[in-house]
């Protein structure tokens, strides 16, 4: 349901997208269930003049197979639930595949600092691109993020990757992901972070292999020419 | 336990006998739980023009972006925020919460257990006015310099603790303050709920005599008073973080902001199921009398209910699934989270069981409790997505979160509301209420209520996440589909507003001139109908205090000429 609205752009969006169609099947069968019965209900013994009500107390083995049977089917339904919300989990925010690129995400009230890797390919070395509230990143390729603020809580969001994580003043929160889809989308921040909330947009760029290999080269050249002076490189 | 003391008289009218009395004794400090409820009722609803004045201004903001709103003008990105965090805290704190435990506990408690007063008549009256100082603290605060604090319900810090974050020193610390008060209240009505039920119950009512009704806000308040302490503790040091330099939320000294968040969502699970019991517990006893039938397997749901009770204490890091904590404790609160549906399923397949074999009468309060079950199964089923950690991973504070929990709350505090005051109006008031015009507010509340909050599962769906004042920074939230969705909510809401005068005219209509009311005009068994519409001080006269035969729910009983039969009526 959500892929018909927001594509799927990074490598574990798929596994959402159906633990979610999944989900909405199952709870969807015993939504309409409970209505349609609910209503046939209402209107079959709607007051009619010589029709008393029945007396049933509910307390017998025959009446209260009609809650305990649907009862045990929705116990199962659950555990399906289950196995697949953790299994996605794991995936997504427990397990950390080995990574390719790295990329440090700052988050202030109310703008976002990135930190990428220059042509050298590490963080912390002069040629590193640093860039407020755009990020770029190569497509097919697997992230490594280390998320913090500065202040208050905010929270690293990218709808089409299915991406959320909250930024925690004091910590440092790895996590990963891989883009699959070229193009420039929405970063929101998830997380009320004052009166500026609003304007804690920003855009990223996924781009394909040449593409980003020239957007290297062409900042990580001015980041050194200006090493001096911070916040150089940005577009 | 089925030994009952009733509660000393002498303790309960000591200083109101049957002498006349003046107007500030009989309502301003009076210790009659029958008034007490009315006051609790009538500042619920005067605070809910309030917060639904809030919901129409920024919803208005949200439709039409930067228009000079007409009765308020044009709203700031701190006022939007102030707008959100009150129109939250007072639904829940001010309105749900007075209105559905409160002015209902007090009413029914003392009149459906069959005795003369709460056990604690004056700690009943000093929890209204600890609750009345509350409402008034928090109406201040949004008149102090910098505004009313913005920092939503939840109050997450550093945002909450720090000014220079906020921007609203003294608006922040008003809000919280309320909030601490508005706890000490509830604790001390609750200590009164569960005494009287437990200690005054008419001869012969056993525990499982009990109407329903009674036994959820009983429960409800073991729940709230067992939850709130951790949070009342995190309050203070929240007010002490904000005005005396402490840093148990400040990571640069040592502090933990997460800290904050497990305190109060350690009662902030909880409490969904404090307001959810109640209105719960009303539905039964309304569509077995209107259904004239027995509630489908009494005992079931009393044992279900025990187990969602105790089940609500262990879920409420779902709210936290992606805020920093360790990700395999996600996996525990996933299983607690999905095995709370169970019995919340249960209850559901029971009320269904309950109308099969009916003679069922579609009343103005038949429709309202009915429509509780109705639409709280969208409530139900949505969460499920959000209880799932790998699908929350993608829903979290998207407005598919909003759209579930209002789809929750709405019922709760709205539907639960309307249910308990045109199915006790009657009795409250010896007055009787305007059906026909019941059922119009009915339609005219019920259908918009959906059309608002329809629209914003699809654009949570889509990604829009909330709390924004104005999408223009997020192109992928700017299309004109998703703007014309805004729109349309607003214009539901505005409906459903306009419609509210429909039954605030009925309401203040039907206490001056209502037909007046006879002592049971539902034919219902249970006890408060035994007794004069409105009762007496003391409920009942000393020699006529009532007797227990029965259960509440023995309607069409094989065998006998009336449908219904009365718990007192001898065998």
């Amino acid at each position: 349901m959500i892929e018909s609205l927001v594509p799927a752009g990074s490598s574990y969006a798929g596994e959402i997208d159906l633990l979610v169609n999944m989900i909405l099947w199952i709870v969807g069968f015993w939504f309409v269930l409970c209505e349609v019965v609910f209503f046939w209900l209402i209107f079959r013994f709607r007051k009619k003049e010589g029709v008393p009500g029945q007396y049933i107390s509910g307390e017998e083995k025959s009446q209260k197979r009609w809650i305990t049977i649907p009862h045990v089917l929705v116990l199962v339904c659950d555990i399906f639930i289950l196995v697949g919300a953790i299994w996605v989990w794991y995936d997504i925010k427990q397990d950390l595949p080995p990574a390719q690129a790295e990329v440090r995400i700052i988050s202030q009230q109310w703008a976002w600092t990135f930190v990428h890797e220059g042509a050298d390919g590490e963080i912390g070395t002069a040629d590193d691109i640093t860039t407020i509230n755009e990020l770029t990143v190569q497509v097919d390729t697997l992230y490594h993020y280390k998320l913090e603020s500065l202040d208050v809580i905010h929270d690293f969001s990218v709808p089409v990757w299915r991406l959320k994580q909250d930024a925690i003043p004091g910590r440092l929160i790895t996590g990963w992901f891989e883009p699959t889809l070229t193009g420039s989308f929405d970063i929101q921040c998830a997380e009320l972070c004052g009166v500026g909330h609003a304007l804690m947009g920003g855009t990223v760029h996924v781009k394909n292999a040449a593409d980003y290999a020239s957007w290297v080269a062409e900042n990580s050249t001015m980041s050194l020419a200006s090493a001096a002076t911070p916040h150089a490189g940005g577009e | 336990m089925a030994e009952s003391i009733p509660a000393t008289p002498e303790l309960a009218h000591d200083e109101h006998g049957h002498h006349e009395q003046s107007f500030a004794s009989k309502y301003l400090f009076s210790t009659d739980h029958k008034m007490i409820a009315k006051q609790y009722l009538f500042t619920g609803i005067a605070m809910a023009l309030i917060g639904g004045f809030f919901a129409y201004a920024f919803r208005m903001q949200l439709a039409f972006p930067g228009m000079d709103i007409p009765f308020f003008g044009v709203v700031s990105p701190g006022e939007y925020n102030s707008l959100i965090t009150n129109h939250g805290t007072i639904m829940i704190f001010w309105v749900a919460m007075p209105i559905i435990l409160a002015a209902f506990g007090n009413l029914v408690i003392p009149l459906m257990i069959g005795c003369d007063d709460m056990v604690f008549p004056k700690i009943n009256r000093l929890s209204y006015q600890i609750f009345l100082l509350s409402a008034l603290v928090l109406i201040s605060s949004f008149f102090v310099e910098g505004g009313g604090f913005g920092g939503s319900w939840v109050a997450y810090p550093p945002l909450s603790s720090e000014p220079q974050y906020n921007l609203t020193p003294l608006g922040s610390s008003l809000w919280i303050g309320a909030v601490g008060l508005e706890f000490v209240a509830f604790l001390l009505g609750g200590i009164n709920f569960i005494t009287t039920t437990m200690n005054s119950r008419a001869p012969g009512m056993k525990m499982n005599d009990i109407p329903i009704v009674v036994w959820m806000i009983v429960i409800a308040s073991v729940l709230f008073m067992a939850s709130v302490g951790p949070l009342l503790a995190g309050a203070i040091m929240l007010l002490f973080d904000q005005n005396l330099g402490t840093a148990f939320y400040d990571p640069t000294r040592g502090g933990d902001p997460v800290l904050w968040q497990h305190l109060f969502w350690f009662f902030g699970h909880p409490e969904v199921y404090v307001v959810f019991l109640p209105p719960l517990g009303m539905v039964a006893d309304i569509i077995t009398t209107f259904a004239r039938k027995k509630l489908f397997a009494y005992r079931t749901v009393l044992y279900t209910v025990f187990g969602t009770g105790v089940l609500s204490f262990t879920v409420w890091a779902h709210h936290q699934f992606i805020s920093g904590i360790d990700p395999r404790m996600a996996n525990i609160f996933t299983v607690t989270t999905l095995l709370i549906s169970i019995p919340i399923a249960e209850l559901m397949f029971v009320y269904i069981a309950t109308l099969y074999g009916g003679r069922i009468s579609l009343t103005t309060p038949m429709l309202w409790a009915l429509s509780f079950i109705a639409e709280f199964l969208i409530g139900g089923v949505t969460g499920i997505f959000l209880g799932a950690s790998g699908a929350d991973v993608y829903f979290h504070d998207t407005y598919f979160v909003l759209a579930h929990f209002h789809y929750t709350f709405f019922p709760i505090a709205i539907i639960g509301f309307y249910m308990g005051v045109t199915y006790w109006f009657p009795k409250m008031f010896g007055k009787m209420m305007s059906d026909f015009w019941g059922k119009v507010h009915f339609w005219g509340t019920i259908i918009p209520f959906n059309m608002i909050f329809i629209p914003l599962f699809v654009l949570g769906t889509a990604g829009q996440h909330r709390r924004i004042y104005d999408y223009s920074h997020f192109p992928e939230l700017m299309t004109p589909g998703m703007q014309d969705m805004r729109v349309f909510a607003t214009m539901s809401l505005l409906v459903m507003l306009a419609f509210q005068l429909v039954f605030l005219i009925n309401f203040v209509n039907g206490m001056i001139r209502g037909p007046k009311a006879e002592k049971n005009p539902w034919k219902a068994n249970s006890l408060e109908w035994t007794t004069e519409s409105p009762p007496p001080h003391g409920n009942w006269p000393p020699s006529e205090m009532p007797t227990v035969y029965r259960g509440p729910y023995e309607y069409s009983v094989p065998g006998r000429e009336k449908d219904y039969w009365p718990q007192n009526e001898p065998t």
